[in-house]
């Protein structure tokens, strides 16, 4: 009899343990919205900046002001910014992270599992000041030698990126595509279908759910990737007139002017709207996410 | 079910609980950023005369002076802890404006990061190095030397070619600083003069100093500026004016792209503090390590400038 109290002791200290944890979690995520939140708003509410001239404003120089002296604080060019080099990021890792995939789950597996997946694990190890510094002497003069310009800009922040999401992107749908049933392939070679057409009209249509997935986790790291951006693309925070102009994202303007503002003016709370922003459009990938796996999930029945 | 039922209970209680509590915590310090702490290991030491713990926080210009100052000083007095952060100027002065701290280490006049400026009068500004700033370009770019007007005219955009100010014809690359930085704002006032630059001259802009001397070499055509530490054999250095980037020219204000290294403490700062501060200003520190950390002693100084500019000659 004793024995049972004692496995309850257990159960309920178990309880306690994990239940903390995730209060811990839950009340850390809670703070930190509303930190970001109080400051962010801070800008319309105590600074009295209107909401269209910060999302709609196309000149940033929040040290100095219009005619009427309100602080020169327009996000649009950095929200085009970050947009435009997560877009392109993704689009240029995709078929590499897609092809690889297929590769390493239909041509050779035993190598995926035990040379390519790993392998690639270890890009996610680099720190990203590695991928910016790469990204500084190797990527920006060859953008330069090729497409002129000063070499600084959405393009050669899009490839830095790019090598940055891989891993996520690859590993992601390599998941996907290794959750097709094989009865699905075993039926499209009954039928006479070569791999090929196996991949394209079975394999890839049934694994789409996990491969948006994978492209939209892939872009929630891009939109949120500071450091590497910011020593290629150039920062100037003008609206995106090309790719190989210097433009300037959320996250590199943020991550440069943060220390530099004293906490509570104004300059230092429209750094925490950029933040805010950010915030809201992370909400917005996860919620992508959810929806694409429901979606998925009723496709497959 | 009745035991997935207590489960939740206790889930949401507990959630609940702790985010009260966190959130009346976060609602308190809203305004302070992660306040480091310093372990302190006075506590025990009885033999130093001095004992205590300091935290510096604040530009990084001026951290590896600062921190190579404290290495020294705590040798010297076993029990004083003496932690120093970077950050930004922006922080140190935020920092010691809510008492956070005991220094705050920046490069502008607290009254320029201040919201409201006669909050600057709360503190003691103890100015401990000199340091001065100068144009660099690319080693490809064969202009050496340029007048402030020049300068003026490369950063508000008005000149865009190098063939305008004697050199090749090629675009220049104008690789600005964050703004807000102390580097920029020092440059900004002894070029610009107290003119805007117009709205759409947007050029590039990067916040660490070893970052920009990095694309200035490696981009042609290029043009930024750096504190005197930072110059090496990767770039050229220009002459503004016929004056060498120079400490002596500096020390005279001919040289006029210099700023002073401010470290804030409270108005009446702990004993500690102030034997530090009266450390860094002694000839330990001015006579040695601030010239081998790159800075130029402000004992020197042959003039002092205030807050508005104005200089006047010691």
């Amino acid at each position: 009899m004793a024995n049972v109290t004692d496995k309850r002791g257990i159960e309920r200290r178990g309880r306690i343990l994990t239940g903390s944890a995730v209060a811990l979690v839950v009340a850390l995520v809670c703070t930190l919205i509303f930190m970001v939140c109080s400051h962010g708003l801070a800008t319309f509410v105590t600074d009295g900046i209107p909401l269209g001239s910060f999302f709609g404003g196309t000149t940033w120089n929040p040290h100095q002001g219009d005619a009427s002296g309100v602080p020169l604080v327009g996000a649009l060019p950095m929200i085009a910014g970050s947009f435009s080099v997560t877009l392109l990021s993704c689009a240029l890792s995709l078929p590499f992270a897609l092809g690889a995939s297929l590769f390493v789950v239909d041509v050779a597996p035993g190598f995926g599992k035990r040379v390519f997946r790993p392998m690639i694990e270890l890009l996610v190890g680099i720190p990203s000041v590695v991928f910016g510094l790469v990204g500084l002497s190797v990527i920006v003069p060859w953008t330069r030698s090729w497409a002129g310009g000063t070499g600084y800009g959405i393009l050669s922040s899009s490839i830095v990126l790019a090598f940055m999401i891989l891993p996520t992107v690859t590993s992601l749908a390599t998941d996907a595509i290794a959750a097709v049933p094989d009865s699905y392939r075993d039926g499209s070679f009954g039928l006479g279908c070569t791999r090929w057409q196996t991949i394209v009209h079975v394999e890839v249509p049934s694994a789409m759910p996990g491969i948006l997935t994978a492209v939209i986790m892939g872009m929630t790291r891009a939109f949120g990737e500071a450091l590497a951006v910011q020593m290629v693309i150039g920062n100037a925070a003008q609206m995106p007139q090309g790719l190989l102009t210097p433009a300037a994202t959320l996250t590199s303007v943020l991550t440069m002017g943060m220390g530099n503002e004293a906490m509570g003016t104004v300059y230092n709370d429209v750094l925490w709207s950029l933040a805010l922003v950010l915030l809201l459009m992370s909400l917005v990938f996860i919620l992508l996410v959810h929806l694409v796996g429901r979606l998925g999930a009723a496709r497959n029945g | 079910m009745n035991q997935s039922m207590s489960r939740r209970q206790f889930f949401s209680l507990a959630g609940v609980a702790t985010i009260a509590g966190l959130g009346l915590a976060a609602c308190s310090s809203a305004s302070g950023t992660s306040g480091s702490t310093t372990s302190t290991s006075s506590s025990a030491t009885s033999a130093a005369s001095l004992s205590g713990s300091i935290t510096a926080v604040g530009s990084t210009a001026l951290q590896p002076l600062v921190e190579a100052a404290a290495e020294q000083f705590m040798t010297n007095n076993a029990g004083v802890q003496i932690t120093v952060q970077g950050g930004g100027s922006g922080q140190g002065i935020t920092q010691i404006s809510q008492g956070a701290v005991q220094i705050g280490n920046s490069d502008v006049f607290a009254e320029e990061k201040l919201d409201n400026p006669s909050d600057a009068s709360k503190l003691t500004d103890n100015k401990v190095a000199v340091v001065g700033m100068g144009p660099i370009v690319n080693s490809g770019v064969s202009v050496s030397d340029l007048t402030i007007d020049q300068l003026k005219s490369i950063f508000t955009g008005a000149v865009t070619n190098w063939k305008d100010l004697g050199g090749d014809d090629a675009d220049i690359v104008v690789i600005n600083r964050a703004s807000g930085s102390g580097t920029r704002a020092t440059f900004e006032k002894a070029v610009l003069g107290g003119d805007k630059v117009p709205e759409t001259f947007t050029p590039q802009e990067q916040d660490s100093s070893g970052t920009v001397a990095k694309m200035i070499a490696e981009t042609p055509n290029s043009i930024s500026y750096l504190a005197f530490s930072f110059f090496d054999s990767n770039f050229k250095a220009l002459s503004v004016g016929g004056v060498k980037p120079e400490a002596a020219n500096v020390e005279t204000n001919d040289w006029t792209i210099w700023a002073y290294e401010h470290m804030y403490t409270a108005a009446s700062p702990d004993d500690v503090t102030q034997a530090f501060i009266d450390y860094m200003l002694s000839d330990d520190v001015q006579g040695s390590l601030v010239e081998q950390t790159g800075y130029i002693s402000i004992s020197g100084m042959k003039v002092s400038r205030d807050v508005n500019g104005t200089v006047t000659k010691l």
